[in-house]
């Protein structure tokens, strides 16, 4: 052999080939692939979001089932107004994680809302992040035109425990949502609750946890709790309210006050 | 249990010497890398819960010890000795997260499943222990054939205690259901899934008892 394959620069020279090398493979069929990849992962968004509003379709068929249901996309603001920006195409997980780190400020989060007709419906569908006892958990809410009213709910999760946190993803945890509501009558706000599990709980406003998976179902809780905070703002501005006259006590002349009060708690 | 898992081996031609042969026949059960080497038992006990992500997870096992096999005894004579290990990491690492990005764009589902696993790849010490006992020290086309070997020997163990773990602790196989529905208590029948099933520890009793099964059929095995 023409060279010392043990040489101190032989095997300078070598590691660096070797990963440059490597490195380069690796670049290159990621960036091949990457937009099959991307498409996956939009499909699945699409799929989850037709789910949550009980469109069960597979992945492939999601974009064209999208397209045909989902009529108009909103960003709204942490005030619930309206902002510039294109909804799909935000990373909700992303902007949560910034939003832990600090890197983002609260005030300055979006929300899209997706606005749907299904089956005669006008439904919003909510995404919604939070943290399990592993990592990041989500879901997608679909609300009725009401603006309270839950019609359907998918869950899911990174990495929580089989068979226990994990159980949020199952119609068992998520059919309790539909007919449930996360406002009073009278548009108070009180978000929804997840109970401890086997609770059965026949609060209007809760939902039972999963047993064992207490971390899980108290992140369930605390991510819908503030998420629909903001979101109640928003549907509370556009949602039609067909609301049930709530006049019985006071006189006509004096609703229009008692509703502002309601509103503006401070003078 | 385990005895009708014989896999088909191809009938020897050319390139298949009786010497190239037995590097595909031993791992399977003389040698096998799980039983009798006692390697890989780490991802034969996370990854049997189901039998379609044990052979995913063998398919990609395969895919990373037969390319690693080869890429390193081609470059056998080139390595330097004081950073072999470190050569032979980088490539397997290479492998693994190539096979990730390929999962992800093409069987996306899968790749979900099995995402974190599949990282863990680099961790099977079935790859570093080809790499490091065979492919540094013989050619590429036996080096290929002592991968797949292994890999097969690796993936029937797997599969074979996928099987049973999925058919007891869920009652389906492949995702197929055995069990009927109505069997369920919660349809107000009287079966239970045994939950034990689905811990780890389980898989490694039913490894112990492939095992036991292996070890009292074969007398090579027996130590004395």
């Amino acid at each position: 052999m023409a060279f010392d394959k043990n040489s101190n620069s032989f095997t300078f020279i070598f590691a660096t080939v070797l990963v440059v090398v490597v490195g380069t493979l690796l670049a290159v069929t990621f960036l091949a692939l990457k937009p099959a990849y991307d498409e996956n992962v939009r499909r699945e968004k699409m799929q989850n979001i037709l789910a949550s509003m009980k469109v069960v379709v597979e992945r492939d068929a999601a974009p064209e089932k999208y397209q045909e249901l989902v009529k108009e996309t909103v960003l709204v603001d942490a005030q619930g107004n309206p902002a510039e920006g294109d909804a799909f195409s935000l990373d909700v997980l992303k902007q949560y994680k910034d939003w832990k780190a600090g890197v983002v400020k609260a005030e300055q989060m979006k929300y899209p809302v997706y606005k749907a007709k299904v089956e005669g419906k006008d439904l919003y569908v909510l995404p919604v992040v939070g943290t399990g006892l592993w990592g990041p958990i989500w879901g997608y809410l679909s609300v009725e035109s009401d603006g309270r009213t839950f019609y359907g709910s998918v869950f899911d999760h990174k990495g929580e425990t089989p068979g226990l946190g994990a159980e949020i993803a199952t119609p068992y945890f998520t059919d309790q949502f539909p007919g449930k509501t996360f406002t009073e009558q009278d548009g108070s706000y009180t978000g929804i609750h997840v109970y401890k599990g086997g609770s059965q709980t026949t609060d209007p406003h809760g939902v039972d946890g999963i047993s064992g998976g207490t971390i899980t179902s108290q992140g369930v809780d605390e991510m819908l709790m503030r998420s629909l905070a903001i979101y109640d703002q928003y549907l509370k501005s556009v949602s039609a309210k067909p609301e049930p006259p709530v006049v019985e006590a006071p006189p006509a002349d004096s609703l229009a006050a008692d509703t502002t009060n309601a509103i503006t708690v401070n003078p | 249990m385990s005895t009708e898992t014989a896999l088909p081996v191809k009938p020897a031609e050319g390139l298949f010497s009786k010497k190239n042969r037995k590097l595909i026949t031993d791992p399977l059960n003389d040698n096998n890398p799980i039983t009798v080497q006692v390697l890989g038992i780490c991802s034969a006990l996370a990854i049997t819960v189901k039998v379609q992500n044990a052979v995913v997870m063998s398919l990609s096992v395969l895919a990373v010890v037969v390319v690693g096999n080869m890429v390193i005894s081609a470059l056998r004579n080139l390595i330097p000795g004081r950073i072999r290990i470190i050569a032979q990491l980088v490539i397997a690492a290479g492998l693994v997260t190539l096979v990730d990005i390929v999962l992800k764009a093409y069987v996306y589902d899968v790749s979900k499943q099995v995402g974190v696993y599949v990282g863990l790849i680099i961790t099977n010490c079935i790859l570093m222990g080809r790499y490091e006992a065979f492919a540094m020290g013989n050619k590429v086309w036996p080096s290929a054939l002592d991968g797949l070997g292994n890999s097969l020997g690796y993936a029937w163990i797997l599969v074979a205690v996928a099987t049973v773990r999925e058919i007891t602790g869920n009652g389906s196989w492949m995702g197929m259901r055995l069990i009927p529905e109505s069997w369920y208590a919660a349809n107000g029948g009287g079966y239970f899934n045994n939950n034990m099933m689905i811990l780890p520890p389980m898989a490694l009793v039913l490894v112990g008892i492939i095992i036991w099964i292996q070890r009292s059929r074969n007398t090579k095995l027996i130590e004395s």
